[in-house]
């Protein structure tokens, strides 16, 4: 819960600050990118707690289940794909923002939103697939990472499909103003980061775990 | 002037402890305990070499450049001088490294983990620690005591250790190191006590509400005689520990009296070891178990051997 | 589960008389501060200029009151533990029975660390940071107020577990298997969990929000090489808060799992490893003692460079050993555990690690000698703490090294010796360092000087009072007394434990010395007033400011060319000017979002705690709704007009004219 806080606080940071046409004051909206990557790199080392933490736990599997056992690679590499072509849609909607065309940038949001949401129903579907038979993360210390790492890259992901809701609705009320676009930026940069979580999570989690 | 004779005062009862002080860690009365006090003051003095200089300098400085005396030399602009810095760098870096050789020797040869050399045969202990006492398995003697240890002076022991619950710290302060018992985990420590005597044994990691009453006597008897005659009288004396009467012992209690038991079911210890280290192979077979445990019992056990990934995957986690 | 979760009569412990006082006191206090502040008429600046302000030298003012109380509460705590431990010895009970001890012992660290020294560094960088580089405000203000709310609403749980419920009897680190469910069934356990997590967020952001101001809006002119030695090691400790919060979130976040969610982490059985909690844990807490204790190597640097008059000694020197401890602070943090196991090459090499950070620290001591050096000290409160610092910190320094040899280690591991070791680098470090700064920029922060002679007085009984009370223990350290015990029963131990007393009450008259500092120097505040804003004679461009500083801190932002900028304003007489005309400057608005989501995420935890889960939800939902109605308000922004700087400036600049040529 509080992740999710963590990464809407950083999103004010342009609604704090940033400002259309004051001249006088320096280039807020470089601060603000600024201050989101730094946000990014805390995040990263939460993500890196979790993945260190997985690491040591993954071979603790109390009798129980290994990864060997759950994993079904081609389901997660759907939603992987999904994903990695959500990123690359969002390329799109920010090529549009920045070229003014307000229309544009909401389809490809709109699309962006889609594929994430799609990625969000199966995680929930796989987590539901566990727990009903019997492998929800009170069975082991492997079960317990493997969920809080996932569960926790699931989380930005909805925290993030949230925010592009929110931005979906200023985009289509304000239009593209500089502070728009700022914002729009800074959860560009949180999608493709969440982009490269899960490439890390697929690889060690999904890949390793079923090798 | 007040800060010197306090540091006077501080420095005169650390030098007072050292010299005379009973029944702590600078009153040692086995090997590995003396070896330790012995490291305590060669590092000490060695830091001394700095920390008085600077502590003198302090003061001195602070007397001599204060603000009414105005014939001392006034620079305010100088702010740079490569050769102070220079020594400022290097005598530090001097101390440190003479001490850096020293703990490099002497963690390894202080290693708990490290049987005694030339001190003959050891016998070995197995310390189980409960809520809220201590409970020590004789496997070779097939005894069990409660909030008692009993050993022959003169001869190495060997203290298996793990837990049944939290965590805590088994500790001699007399015979020196200590280490945590931790559940599921076996740690190992080698002691010797140099000369017959009764000391104090505690634990020295917080575990709870009973942890104040969590004290044991350890006693070296004068020769291995004494020592046998102290199994056999409580041999004679009966009393098995089962491993229901383990789990009726287990459940919390503080102050515990001193409890001995003439007979301990075979591998009770290993049964308390082995009941959280399922999880170590993924299966249940307990054959398959007692493998895996004589392998990490090689030196490092189940702590060393989590501890290490532990870092590695850590240290990357950081970059 | 029921309406109010686990909430019941039994969960206030009217049953302890201590307790029952302590809450009578608190609710007569209350009443009391209400009342007063009713009767003055003061709820409307109370909200607007104060909760709501996003003014980055109110925030600070209003972290170190919190730091202030927050103090009072852990040193009562100090007290009870001391007397507890001098009256509960030859096998005596004693007055506080383990369930209540335990939770004494729990508190006095977490409030000591986290909310005491924590706020009060960052108040003083709150205040001080932005003024010295330069800048008009943080980066991100309104993020600046929420931070100070979330720490806030971390204290709040603390103290709101004093009458509900309990707080975790685990000790401050909470080893698990002891904080996991099985062993710490109640709410004592959560109400850490949560306090520590949501300050922590705080505290994030709070690095985040400083690296950003360091790193973009400095003053033209001020390269890094130029920027004062506090904004660095502030930024150091910042870059350590980014870099090792983050952990702490994830390990309570892993426990919180564990206990709320029935998760394996830490547990004993499931394949749980409660080692990884402790690496987590201090791959957190070693760096955080270096956030603590950077900035305070920052103040003293400002304090013995601006009262001897002189540069500072080897500036470069300071920044590249800052930068050093701060990154071998990252890999040292095995040291808290040697006795764990591990083997001895593991061990070695992080004792090794350990002993080079002593390089570093070494070094700066020495440049603050050099410093002296040559120079005209003016001996200052301000300066009394720090020479006091030298001198006890060097020693705590060296027991620091002596704990970093694993074979020393082994017997002095949780004994009173380690006790003895932290809170003589903690107190003699970053606390002197801290009270430092306060007799320093008190006059900036309030307009007026503090009293000289009741903070000498104060200073005198604190350091004898730390001798006192801090080198007993270790003695009994060395007697093989270990930490966290309850009661005694070794009569060699006796004289050392009343000595130690004896200290903490030597202390105690420091801290009322304190007080009686504030009241006679608030009564004298005509005559301590400060027109010049630059009542030392400083170097750094806080002193360029008004005292108290305006709103929008400079006219006009000034140009550096020199480490010392306003030293070096003044000799190239550019200090004091005013000029013809000014533009009008664009600030921030204020807020009330901060306070809003602090107090619906208080909520949010409470309810947490005691398992209330609609509350929570509401509690949630609520802040999260604040936060995004506030981050999509654009009327943020308002502008200082001309005239009024003018008037403004014109004033400050003839005082500041006449107090040179006085």
């Amino acid at each position: 819960m509080s992740t999710l806080s963590a990464d809407l606080a950083s999103t004010n940071v342009d609604a704090a600050s940033t400002h259309d046409d004051h001249h006088d004051h320096h280039d807020t909206s470089g601060d603000t990118v600024f201050g989101f990557w730094l946000y990014l790199m805390t995040d990263c080392l939460l993500f890196a707690s979790f993945f260190a933490t997985y690491a040591v736990l993954f071979m603790n599997t109390a009798g129980g289940v290994s990864g060997k056992d759950i994993f079904e690679l081609d389901f997660v590499a759907v939603e992987t794909a999904a994903l990695l072509l959500s990123s690359i849609t969002f390329g799109f909607a920010m090529i549009a923002a920045q070229g003014q065309k307000k229309a544009l940038t909401l389809i490809w949001l709109l699309v962006t939103f889609c594929l994430g949401a799609v990625f969000i129903g199966m995680e929930i579907y796989e987590f539901h697939h566990l727990i009903v038979n019997g492998h929800g993360p009170q069975h082991s210390a492997f079960l317990s990472s493997f969920f809080a790492l996932v569960g926790l890259h699931g989380l930005h992901v909805t925290a993030g499909l949230i925010w592009m809701t929110i931005m979906m609705i200023e985009v289509a009320r304000r239009g593209l103003g500089k502070a728009t676009v700022t914002r729009l930026s800074c959860l560009s940069l949180f999608w493709h980061f969440l982009d490269i979580v899960w490439i890390c999570v697929f690889t060690v989690v999904y890949l390793m775990g079923a090798m | 002037m007040l800060i010197r004779n306090l540091c006077n005062i501080a420095l005169a009862s650390i030098v007072l402890t050292l010299s005379g002080c009973k029944g702590g860690v600078l009153d040692p009365k086995g090997q590995i305990g003396y070896d330790e006090k012995n490291l305590i003051i060669i590092a000490t003095v060695l830091m001394l070499l700095v920390v008085i200089p600077v502590i003198v300098m302090t003061l001195y400085f602070a007397w001599k450049y204060r603000d009414s005396r105005t014939h001392e030399i006034y620079a305010p602009k100088w702010a740079h001088s490569t050769k102070i810095e220079a020594v400022v760098w290097a005598v530090p870096i001097l101390i440190v490294l003479v001490l850096g050789v020293i703990t490099w020797e002497s963690t390894h040869r202080l290693d708990p983990y490290k049987p005694l050399e030339g001190k003959g045969e050891h016998i070995t202990v197995e310390v189980v620690s409960l809520n809220w006492k201590w409970l020590f398995i004789y496997p070779e003697q097939g005894i069990a005591t409660v909030n008692e240890l009993v050993f022959p002076a003169n001869v190495p022991v060997e203290f298996k250790i793990t837990s049944e619950s939290t965590m805590n710290s088994f500790f001699i302060p007399q015979l020196g190191s200590q280490i945590y018992s931790m559940a599921g985990m076996q740690t190992k420590l080698h002691l010797i006590a140099d000369e017959p005597g009764t000391f104090k044994g505690i634990s020295a990691n917080y575990s709870g509400a009973g942890f104040s009453g969590m004290k044991f006597n350890a006693i070296a008897t004068p020769t291995q005689a004494n020592f046998d005659d102290w199994v056999s009288n409580i041999k004679a004396q009966g009393n098995t520990l089962t491993k229901d009467g383990y789990y009726e012992l287990a459940e919390p209690t503080e102050n515990h009296p001193v409890t001995y038991y003439g007979n301990v079911e075979d591998d009770l210890f290993h049964t308390i070891l082995m009941k959280f280290m399922v999880h170590m192979s993924g299966k249940n077979d307990i054959s398959e178990m007692k493998g895996m445990e004589h392998k990490m019992g090689e030196h490092k056990d189940h702590s060393g051997h989590s501890d290490h990934s532990a870092h590695s995957s850590h240290t990357q986690g950081e970059e | 589960m029921s309406f109010l979760g686990k909430i019941t009569m039994d969960a206030i412990p009217l049953h302890d008389p201590i307790l029952v006082v302590t809450m009578i006191g608190i609710a007569i206090g209350g009443l009391v501060l209400l009342g007063l502040i009713t009767k003055y008429k003061k709820w409307g600046i109370l909200w607007r200029d104060w909760i709501t302000s996003v003014d980055h030298k109110r925030l600070g003012i209003m972290y170190i009151i919190l730091a202030l109380i927050m103090l009072f509460r852990g040193f009562s705590d100090a007290i009870l533990m001391r007397s507890q431990l001098a009256l509960a010895t030859n096998g005596s009970p004693g007055y506080l029975p383990p369930e209540h001890y335990d939770q004494i012992f729990t508190a006095h660290g977490v409030i000591m660390i986290i909310f005491m020294a924590m706020p009060f560094m960052v108040g003083l960088m709150n205040i001080i940071l932005p003024l010295q580089i330069g800048a008009r405000d943080v980066a991100f203000p309104f993020l600046n107020n929420l931070s100070f709310w979330l720490t806030a609403s971390g204290a709040i749980l603390m103290n709101i577990s004093l009458v509900f419920g309990e707080f975790a009897k685990t000790g401050w680190v909470a080893y698990p298997p002891l904080s996991e469910l099985t062993f710490s069934p109640g709410v004592g356990v959560d109400y850490y969990i949560w306090a520590l997590q949501i300050s922590g967020l705080g505290t994030l952001l709070t690095s985040v929000n400083f690296l950003v101001t360091v790193f973009k809006m400095r003053a033209p002119g001020m390269t890094l090489m130029k920027m004062p030695i506090f904004t660095w090691t502030c930024t150091w400790a910042n870059i350590l808060i980014a870099a090792s919060f983050p952990i702490l979130t994830a390990v309570l976040a892993m426990l919180t799992l564990d206990r709320y969610m029935d998760f394996h982490f830490f547990t004993n059985d499931l394949g749980g490893n409660s080692m990884m909690y402790i690496n987590l844990f201090w791959a957190w807490g070693h760096p955080e003692v270096y956030i603590l204790v950077l900035p305070a190597f920052g103040i003293f640097s400002e304090i013995i460079s601006t009262f001897t008059g002189k540069r500072l000694f080897g500036y470069k020197s300071m920044i590249y050993a800052s930068g050093a401890i701060s990154i071998l602070g990252f890999i040292v943090w095995l040291h808290h555990f040697f006795t764990m196991g591990s083997s001895a090459n593991v061990n070695a090499f992080f004792g090794v690690m350990t002993m080079i950070i002593a390089v570093p620290t070494g070094v700066k001591l020495f440049n603050w000698l050099f410093t002296i050096y040559r120079g005209r000290l003016r001996i200052t409160v301000p300066v009394l703490w720090t020479l006091g610092f030298m001198v006890t910190f060097t020693i705590g320094g060296m027991t620091g090294v002596l704990l970093a040899i694993p074979g020393a280690d082994y017997v002095l591991h949780n004994s009173l010796f380690l006790i003895a070791h932290f809170h003589n680098t903690i107190i003699g470090g970053a606390v002197f360092g801290y009270l430092a700064g306060f007799a320093f920029w008190f006059p900036k922060a309030m307009g007026f000087k503090l009293n000289e002679k009741w903070g000498k007085v104060s200073f005198w009984c604190w350091i004898v009072g730390f001798f006192v009370a801090f080198m007993p223990l270790y003695v009994l350290g060395f007697l093989g007394m270990t930490r966290r015990l309850n009661h005694t029963n070794t009569p060699e131990w006796n004289f050392w434990l009343y000595l130690a007393a004896v200290g903490a009450i030597i202390i105690m008259f420091g801290i009322i010395a304190q007080v009686i500092q504030l009241y006679v120097s608030f009564r004298d505040r005509e005559a301590l007033d400060d027109k010049t804003g630059d009542p030392w004679n400083g170097h750094t461009l806080e002193w360029a400011s008004t005292s108290p500083p305006q709103a929008y801190n400079f006219a006009v932002i000034p140009h550096v060319d020199d480490i010392d900028a306003w030293t070096d304003m003044k000799e190239k007489g550019q200090a004091y000017v005013t000029k013809e005309s000014y533009s009008p400057i664009h600030m921030p608005k204020n807020t009330s979002a901060g306070v809003l989501m602090g107090a619906t995420l208080t909520i949010f935890c409470f309810a947490m705690v005691w398992h209330i889960w609609w509350l929570a939800g509401a509690g949630l939902i609520g802040a999260i709704a604040v936060f995004i109605k506030r981050c999509y308000c654009n009327d943020v922004d308002y502008y200082v007009q001309p005239d009024e700087i003018l008037e403004t400036e014109k004033a400050f600049n003839l005082s500041g004219r006449e107090g040179v040529k006085a």
